[in-house]
């Protein structure tokens, strides 16, 4: 319902005589107001502050608290006023709903207790507007976090009836969590600290033996040395070992970085052991010595800085690799325009724009070796704009890269982003629903009104005020004004999907019918009531299986339930679910129609799980469409 | 030709302008266009004892009316834009810009691109508390939409067409493309008595006076408000 300009209704209406005359056929009869009283003020106290606003302001939401009978609750018969003891400044924002038809979020409440409010009332957030949607939604992440932080924390708990291999496995991810933990955490540290050390203290020069050239320590005193290494990388390779037998998923441990970490910290040592012997390779084992540089990347278990870092490097991979894709492109152009510069100069060093290159990159990061110099007059003025460039290049992806490093350390993760994508396409087909939702209530309300009709004939009145009784006076009068609009055009509102039969059966009139001979008998009826859940705009034949069935019933065949497939809908407002018609109503009707389902499915075998249809048809289907008829 | 040199010109002040802020250092971004469109046109209604007199309105309804009114257009007059936005919320389904233009003209009486309140609420008047008369006359009003006295089978077809397009594209049985056009047809066949191919007030009246279905279905408007 288009409840912002519910008081243009009357006006809607009253525009409605350019149609009249033109029709053809008679106008349907407007909705009375059974008991029509005056506009009257009503006063909401909450926790003391008096709200007024006119009753109409709150019938425009029928299905809130404020707008149903709910309010009933809340009143006070001495004062003749609604009491709520609830927060008065967010009622506020509550109340601007009604009056405006936009929810704002006022930016000085707790988020939680605004869902609070909310929830009390009944109005579902997703409608907040898009002024204030955006707050909204950061405040609501932030909480979930906070949250999330504090379940992390009770992750820590140790649950009863661990095996030791999940207690094992708990104590490295978490080393403070029991002594042992604690102590094999500092002792693999130490361990990490002394062999970097020793790799260090490997190659300085130490006390030289008058006669001969210096050597390093680690020549001096090999033995030594060899023995701290092995003893380190025994220590590291029980550790990775252990960590290997307690993890839960031996596959993704192996493949996780710390474990490729670790096994490129101990595999030198092993190799070396291995190729001792061979003269030849020994220049590649010196090389392999390298990689025990590693080791350093161990300490990232133990620093939580160090993987933040890392983290952050990886965010930012996308600014690094910019960066250096700038920097490459100024790099070869200053590196020719210097080159070609200097072609002239005599014993220049700028022998070619390789090695240029060497130049301009020392000079735009401002290092200025000096072992190359320009030595034209074009070649200094190129190089100065080459200096001061370089500043700006390198000066720009920096700031990106810090607040990429401080945002992750405040948890903006990639995760969130997913999630709120999640979320705003969520949002966004909540709101679609409802927005749609008043035509929808339109079909519904038909439907019921065919229903109620019926029913009169049959007189059973307690089941036509259950189906009637949620719709608001202003609902009626629009829906007369669709119907009276309905019957000028002598065309009916429908579904898209419904649409989309009829235009698909339109198109197989063409074809010999197949389908059994009840339904070339009598012929296929009428209105299509469609209970489309997922708005699947996707053309038919991929539509998941569908129900459009009918209710009207031969006359001769009395008790006719035709059971619907009940699809749970998905996301739907809060009015069409009070509009859903859940029990398959009974009808006796004096038009007399044969009942047909039809039933659209993705693939050739029809099927028909719950309706007491007859078997389908044993010919082959039709373009994915198979007639049903149900008796 | 001198349109574009005009705009030759104009490009090359700019980049004169460029690079004489480049060179010069000034750091001021481009001035912002001033387009200070004064749009608040404020209009009053006159008071409610006129409105009263000229409409058929009680007051109490006419508070309710305006109230109704102010909520949407705070500047007190309604542009064709806000008439069209207003009244396709009603019609989710259809498209209602044609019928709503329409509209729009009949209410604006002294043509001026606006409906202040007044205009809205004589409008109302006419229909909801008028005489059938009155009502069949506002509806020719509405349909002869060059104001000459009578309605021409195009006119009629402009009309019958923005009507269709308010149902929209899914409805029950498939919008033909000649239905708006055999609706015409059947319109004229009833209306125009002297089949000069134009209805004139005058028919239109009396064949309107002798059609039961239209005479009941003017009666509709009476309990509106």
């Amino acid at each position: 319902m288009a409840s912002g300009v519910a008081a243009w209704l009357p006006f809607a209406r009253a525009a409605a005589i350019g149609w009249m005359p033109v029709a053809n056929m008679p106008m349907p009869i407007a909705p009375t107001e059974k008991n029509k009283r005056a506009d009257e003020l009503i006063v909401l106290n909450v926790s003391g502050r008096r709200f007024e606003t006119w009753r109409n302001t709150l019938d425009r939401y029928p299905d809130t608290l404020l707008g149903s009978s709910e309010k009933e609750f809340f009143y006070n018969e001495e004062t003749k006023e609604y009491f709520f003891d609830r927060d008065a400044d967010v009622f506020r924002a509550v109340l601007n709903f009604y009056r405006t038809g936009k929810l704002h979020y006022p930016r000085s409440e707790c988020i939680t207790s605004y869902d609070e409010e909310l929830s009390f009332f009944g109005i579902i957030p997703e409608i907040i507007g898009d002024c204030c949607y955006e707050e909204y939604k950061d405040r609501r992440r932030e909480n979930q976090e906070r949250l999330m932080d504090d379940d992390e924390d009770k992750k820590d708990a140790k649950l009863p009836n661990m095996t030791f291999r999940e207690t094992m496995w708990r104590a490295f991810e978490n080393p403070h969590t029991s002594t042992m933990a604690l102590v094999f955490y500092y002792v693999t540290g130490f361990f990490i600290a002394i062999s970097v050390l020793t790799n260090v203290v490997e190659t300085v020069p130490c006390g030289a033996t008058p006669n001969t050239k210096e050597v390093t320590c680690g020549d001096r005193y090999t033995v030594a040395f060899f023995c701290m290494d092995t003893a380190c990388v025994l220590i590291f390779t029980v550790e990775y070992l252990m960590r290997l037998f307690a993890a839960p998923s031996r596959y993704r441990f192996m493949r996780s970085v710390m474990s490729i970490i670790d096994v490129v910290a101990i595999l030198p040592y092993y190799i070396g052991l291995v190729m001792t012997d061979n003269e030849d390779v020994s220049g590649a084992f010196v090389t392999l010595r390298v990689f025990r540089v590693f080791r350093i990347f161990k300490f990232s278990r133990h620093s939580q800085g160090l993987r933040i870092l890392g983290y952050t490097l990886k965010s930012c991979a996308s600014e690094l690799g910019f960066l250096l894709f700038s920097l490459t492109m100024a790099i070869i152009i200053f590196a020719t325009v210097m080159f070609y510069a200097e072609k002239g100069s005599t014993s220049s060093k700028f022998t070619s724009i390789p090695a240029s290159f060497w130049y301009t990159i020392v000079t735009m990061t401002t290092l200025g070796y000096g072992d190359m110099v320009p030595k034209t007059i074009a070649g200094k003025i190129f190089g100065s704009i080459c200096s001061l460039s370089g500043v700006l290049v390198i000066a720009l992806p920096v700031p990106v890269i810090v607040s990429n490093f401080s945002r992750i350390y405040h948890q903006n993760q990639r995760a969130d982003k997913r999630r709120a994508q999640k979320m705003q396409k969520a949002r966004l087909a909540r709101i679609r629903i409802s927005k749609t939702g008043s035509s929808n209530a339109f079909l519904h309300s038909k439907r019921n009104g065919l229903f109620s009709e019926a029913l009169e004939l049959t007189s059973s009145i307690e089941e036509e005020q259950h189906l009637s009784k949620n719709q608001s006076l202003l609902e009626s009068q629009h829906h007369h004004l669709l119907h009276c609009l309905e019957k000028t055009t002598n065309h009916e509102f429908a579904d898209e999907l419904c649409y989309e039969q009829s235009y698909l059966e339109g198109a197989l009139q063409s074809y010999p019918s197949q389908s059994p001979s009840l339904s070339s008998q009598e012929g296929m009826t009428g209105t299509c009531c469609t209970r489309h859940t997922k708005r699947n705009h996707a053309p038919l034949p991929n539509s998941s299986i569908l129900t459009c069935a009918l209710s009207h019933t031969h006359p001769h065949h009395n008790l006719q339930e035709l059971s619907t497939i009940h699809i749970q809908p998905l996301n739907t407002s809060r009015s069409s679910l009070n509009m859903r018609v859940d029990e398959p109503a009974r009808l006796n009707c004096q038009s007399g129609t044969i009942t047909t389902a039809i039933i659209s499915i993705p693939t050739p075998p029809a099927t028909t799980p719950e309706s007491d249809a007859h078997p389908p048809p044993p010919g082959p289907a039709l373009q994915n469409v198979v007639k049903v008829s149900a008796l | 030709m001198s349109h574009c040199r005009k705009r030759c010109k104009r490009q090359l002040t700019k980049v004169f302008r460029f690079f004489y802020r480049f060179l010069t250092g000034t750091l001021e971004k481009d001035s912002v266009e001033d387009d200070f469109e004064l749009s608040t046109v404020c209009h009053r209604p006159e008071g409610l004892d006129k409105l009263q007199e000229q409409t058929k309105f009680t007051k109490k309804e006419l508070q309710v009316l305006y109230r109704g009114f102010k909520n949407e257009c705070p500047s007190g007059v309604v542009n064709e834009e806000t008439f069209k936005t207003i009244y396709s919320k009603f019609f989710p389904q259809g498209d209602s810009g044609a019928y709503a233009h329409f509209l729009f003209e009949a209410f604006d009486t002294n043509k001026n691109g606006s409906v202040s309140f007044e205009d809205f609420v004589i409008g109302l008047s006419i229909i909801l508390r008028g005489t059938i008369n009155d009502r069949l006359n506002w509806a020719f009003n509405l349909y002869d939409l060059n104001k000459d006295g009578c309605i021409t089978k195009e006119e009629m077809m402009d009309i019958m067409k923005s009507i269709y397009d308010m149902m929209g594209k899914y409805t029950y049985p498939c919008m033909q493309d000649e239905a708006p056009r055999e609706h015409v047809e059947s319109f004229f066949q009833k209306m125009d008595r002297n089949n000069d191919g134009v209805v004139t007030i005058d028919e239109f009246i009396e064949s309107c006076q002798k059609d039961e279905n239209i005479m009941q279905s003017m009666q509709l408007f009476d309990n509106v408000i």
